[in-house]
């Protein structure tokens, strides 16, 4: 039993993070009916920034500590929000009109492009990222372990989410956002500037993958330039998990995505896990494809 | 384009190459072995334009197909000693062939549950149908699991890296002109007024997977017969890509765009190589100009695909003026 | 008509190449030695490549500083096979065929080298890997070297430092099922360890890349094993190490040389304080061969060398030795210097060449305290 406790925890932490990635996916695809080829890579691009950003940061004030953290965590999410609606104006916009196969393969280049310039500007050696904040082990009872570094995981991923519920249902722009996803050209035509809610989806997306980034850098310190090319497909199995287009469904993805995945490799085996995300996929769109809390879409001719 | 000649071309092909294969020692063997590599490429891509291109259903796991031929054809092989001239190209055939058979039994696993997806559904899913494949491959130690599989028959030559690319050019081409081949661009151009005219969508999405499947598994049969050695990891979403990144630079749907596209991305990497040789000093190697070679190669191909579809979406190498 | 054309310049690329034919052998001609390197620049495996290939490189430029070999200065010709499967045959025809080198050092990783031995071998020009360790590498045909440790012998030392050294009655083993490094390792490990009486009480996997091994961990913790055996390589064990403690598992963790790299201490932290693994040498060792290795390179490339540069040191080193005892290039008598090759004073220890062409050195165990390698003890073949 505790072992199924402790798996169970494990992959909450671990899902909360696919969590906040398949975030961004949902809200691009919502909008653009679009995938987001590159969004694991401004993942990992987040725990870049955060790596050169922290010695910096440790110069001006105590670290490891919250206070670092929080720092290192918000000038990280606005870097790579900016860097998302750069991506977002000069490498899809001008595509909109396109058949969506071509954007498509624009976000694979994306993709790619960042993987591997990040290796030959990185380098490919991994790097151990500093540590931000302090890590405490919280319990140790009856052999199940949890750390502060995992709490502060499900913290900041649900601080994070009602953030983002806040901004989606409360906010003009959020309404925009909702609106475009409905109908764009009935958005448009409420006076509803197409443009720029687009690119505030993708710095809202992106933010959350950079924060996405910085949680799993505390956990998992070593990062590399190829980090997020998995994370990145399994936080998108994740949102069509739940539902493409629906926030609460790529929150619940993620977390089904991350305890399936480590039950499934803590007792049958760990050999196909990676196997696993694609399985789930394969099934969900089998079995339904609109998701577990996802409409039906009906295609007019 | 008019083919009364095709099977003309097509005799033609086979008979030049089975001429210059009768030639081949006379070729500096690192050179010799691209040409196989081109030939093979030339397979791949044509096999994923049938896919991709003709039928429109983009498929990101081609390389995952050719696993599944290249293994099969390779265990086949691997059962026999030294064998006679005669011997030996008659069980080549054979192997080559089975290989192309599992990968289309691949296919049709393949294409079944992915008929109702589309677009980056689809893509995703192929995607990961080419990852689960490399995992099984992994995991499986009859054919050696991650530690690899020795090939022991090095029987890929001239004739058959380019006889079996001009086969695979003529089955493609010859049945997409066909009058049954107008479904799969029917399918291709617009799904729902196909089905509403009465073509059998799902028959072509599903022979477009498994006939595309097929020469990718005859492709990985020859390239298993060519490196001698097969890992599963050679065969995971990076190998796709360049695959996909073929066909679109020719073009989706544009044959000889797609046979020129393969033609030169296979040399690209050597041509880099060229160009970082010159920095070759007697016992000193700079380590920058070295990575190019890799790095630049993948930076290259993510900015191609970026600008191509920015610019010229129907490819380089064709006249069309937008993807019809 | 498209499609003629295509033919024609397929045929006409096919006979323009014809002239790029040079004749083979014809290596001795000039004043330097062409040695042919091949490794993983970029890439997957680049952390591996790069570090054997900045050894090599180093080796290259001590031996020219030197004066060269039988007084010609060698050429290091080094080609990427950016971690693809495919590419090392490719580099390695170009090396053999276009650029006439007399030998080839590579690879690090076993499915390269094994993709490339036959080729070496069919042209009889000698390979020398530094760092593969299947054993199939080596039996490819007798041109084909090694300067490290083989599975069989690396596991087993390790299986009975185990039982033998640490008392361990039961034991878990986590095993890279993406690396067949790993796997051969955990093969021998497991054989060894059970010949011996001891019991194999949990085995989980994980692929290189992976970051969450919680599962797999919590797993193991619930078997409770004396002991963890991670043949992995230094990327994966610093996060092995840190999660396993964080999730309250204490016993020892050890395994092999692919721990060894000045970045497994700086990840993985006081979480492998305590653990062991059998490496070729310690950088504390005093031997004036290794002092010497680990100033030059820290001098030239600012970092301290791990396992893999202290390898392709060797293997390019052993390569310069043998030339020299066979007073020439020609490649069947360099073969046959290596083969006979005893007692050679290599950075990562005292080589001899045994009847499969597999280096037969001692191994050493080292454990980390106090954040630094220690050293425990030798074990010899």
């Amino acid at each position: 039993m505790t072992e199924f406790l402790q798996q169970l925890i494990n992959g909450l932490a671990f899902g909360s993070i696919l969590a906040l990635i398949a975030l961004g996916y949902t809200m691009v695809y919502g909008i653009l009916r679009f995938i987001n080829f590159a969004h694991g890579d401004v993942f990992m691009l987040g725990s870049f920034v955060g790596f050169y950003i922290a010695p910096k940061i440790a110069r001006l004030m105590p670290m490891p500590s919250i206070g670092a953290a929080l720092v290192v965590l918000v000038i990280s999410m606005l870097v790579c929000a900016a860097l998302g609606v750069v991506i977002e104006r000069f490498a899809y916009r001008p595509l909109r009109r396109q058949p969506k196969l071509t954007m498509l393969i624009t976000a694979i280049g994306v993709s790619l492009f960042l993987e591997y310039t990040g290796q030959l500007v990185f380098g490919a050696a991994p790097k151990k990222f500093p540590q931000l904040i302090p890590v405490y082990p919280i319990t140790q009872i009856g052999g199940l372990s949890l750390n502060s570094n995992q709490v502060i995981v499900f913290g900041v991923t649900l601080l994070l989410l009602l953030a983002l519920r806040f901004v989606v249902l409360k906010t003009r722009i959020g309404m925009a956002m909702r609106a475009l996803s409905f109908n764009p050209e009935a958005a448009a035509l409420m006076g509803v500037n197409i443009d720029v809610v687009i690119s505030f989806t993708f710095a809202l997306g992106s933010a959350l993958a950079a924060a996405a980034g910085i949680l799993w850098a505390i956990n998992y310190p070593a990062i590399d330039p190829l980090m997020g090319i998995l994370p990145g497909l399994k936080a998108f199995v994740a949102a069509v998990l739940g539902g493409i287009g629906n926030l609460p469904g790529a929150a619940l993805g993620g977390v089904i995505i991350g305890v399936t995945e480590t039950l499934v490799s803590g007792y049958i085996s760990s050999t196909y896990r990676d196997a696993i995300a694609f399985a789930v996929l394969i099934l969900i769109l089998l079995v339904k494809p609109s998701g577990l809390l996802g409409k039906k879409e009906v295609e007019k001719v | 384009m008019t083919f009364k000649h095709a099977k003309t071309c097509l005799l033609g092909a086979l008979l030049l190459s089975f001429l210059v294969s009768l030639g081949s020692s006379w070729i500096n063997p690192y050179w010799l072995y691209i040409l196989y590599d081109i030939g093979i490429s030339i397979i791949m891509a044509v096999s994923l334009n049938l896919i991709n291109g003709y039928t429109g259903q983009f498929s990101l796991g081609h390389a995952g197909f050719m696993a599944v031929g290249g293994y099969t054809a390779a265990f086949i092989s691997n059962h026999f000693g030294a064998l006679s001239l005669f011997a030996a190209n008659g069980i080549f055939l054979v192997a080559l062939l089975a290989g192309g058979l599992a990968a289309a039994v691949a296919g049709l696993l393949v294409g079944i549950p992915t008929l109702r997806l589309k677009g980056d559904y689809l893509a995703i899913v192929t995607l990961g149908f080419g990852e689960i494949i490399r995992v099984i491959l992994q995991n499986t130690d009859a054919v050696g699991g991650a530690r690899g599989l020795s090939v022991a028959h090095g029987w890929t030559n001239f004739f058959w890296a380019f006889g079996l690319a001009a086969v695979t050019v003529y089955v493609v081409v010859a049945l997409v002109h066909s009058t049954y081949g107008r479904g799969f661009i029917a399918v291709r151009d617009d799904e729902i007024a196909a089905a509403a005219v009465g073509i059998n969508t799902t028959k072509y999405k599903v022979a477009a997977f498994v006939i595309g499947a097929f020469f990718a598994g005859i492709a990985g049969g020859l390239y298993a017969h060519s490196k001698q050695f097969l890992t599963p990891n050679g065969f995971g979403f990076m190998q796709s890509i360049t695959f996909v990144v073929m066909v679109i630079l020719g073009g989706m749907g544009n044959t000889p765009g797609v046979i020129i596209a393969a033609v030169l991305l296979t040399l690209l990497p050597e041509g880099l190589r060229m160009a970082a040789g010159i920095e070759h000093l007697p016992g000193i190697t700079k380590e920058f100009p070295l990575s190019w070679v890799g790095d630049a190669r993948m930076v290259i191909y993510s900015l191609l695909l970026i600008v191509l579809m920015l610019t010229r979406p129907q490819g380089l190498f064709t006249l069309r003026k937008r993807i019809s | 008509m498209r499609y003629w054309s295509l033919n024609i310049f397929l045929l006409a690329a096919g006979l323009a190449l014809t002239g790029c034919n040079k004749p083979a052998g014809d290596t001795a001609g000039g004043d330097t030695i062409k040695v042919g390197e091949f490794a993983s620049l970029t890439g997957s495996e680049a952390t591996f490549g790069q570090s054997s290939h900045k050894g090599t490189a180093l080796a290259i430029d001590d031996l020219n500083a030197a004066g060269g070999v039988l007084g010609k200065k060698i050429q290091l010709l080094t080609e990427d096979d950016q971690s693809q499967a495919g590419q090392p045959a490719t580099v390695v025809r170009k090396l053999i065929s276009s650029d006439n080198v007399v030998a080839i050092l590579g690879e690090v990783a076993s499915s390269k080298s094994l993709e490339a031995a036959p080729i070496c071998q069919q042209s009889h020009i000698p390979m020398i890997s530094p760092a593969s360790t299947n054993p199939k590498v080596t039996e490819t045909g007798d041109y084909i070297f090694r300067v490290c440790f083989i599975d069989p012998f690396q596991g087993t030392v390790m299986a009975n430092f185990a039982r033998k050294t640490l008392k361990l009655q039961n034991a878990a083993v986590l095993t890279d099922v993406k690396s067949d490094y790993s796997l051969g390792l955990a093969k021998f490990f497991k054989a060894g360890f059970t010949a011996d009486g001891g019991k194999i009480v949990a085995e989980q996997n994980y692929s290189a890349g992976d970051k969450d091994f919680n599962a797999q961990l919590t797993a193991i913790k619930a078997a409770n094993p004396d002991g963890i055996f991670l043949p992995g390589y230094y990327t994966e064990v610093g996060l092995i190490a840190l999660q396993a403690r964080q999730l309250g598992l204490t016993c020892p963790i050890f395994g092999g040389d692919g721990w060894e790299s000045s970045s497994l201490v700086p990840i993985g932290g006081k979480a492998l304080e305590g653990c062991y693994f059998s490496t070729h040498y310690s950088p504390e060792s005093t031997a004036p061969a290794v002092q010497n290795f680990v100033k030059a390179y820290k001098a030239k490339y600012n970092e301290t060398p791990d396992a893999m540069a202290a390898l392709g040191y060797d293997s390019a080193m052993l390569l310069a030795d043998a030339i020299k005892r066979a007073s020439t290039t020609d490649a069947a008598k360099v073969r046959d210097a290596l083969a006979a090759t005893k007692d050679f004073h290599g950075v990562t220890g005292d080589i001899t060449m045994d009847a499969n062409r597999n280096a037969s050195k001692p191994a050493v165990i080292l454990t980390i305290k106090d954040g630094a390698f220690k050293y425990v003890e030798t074990i010899a073949p």
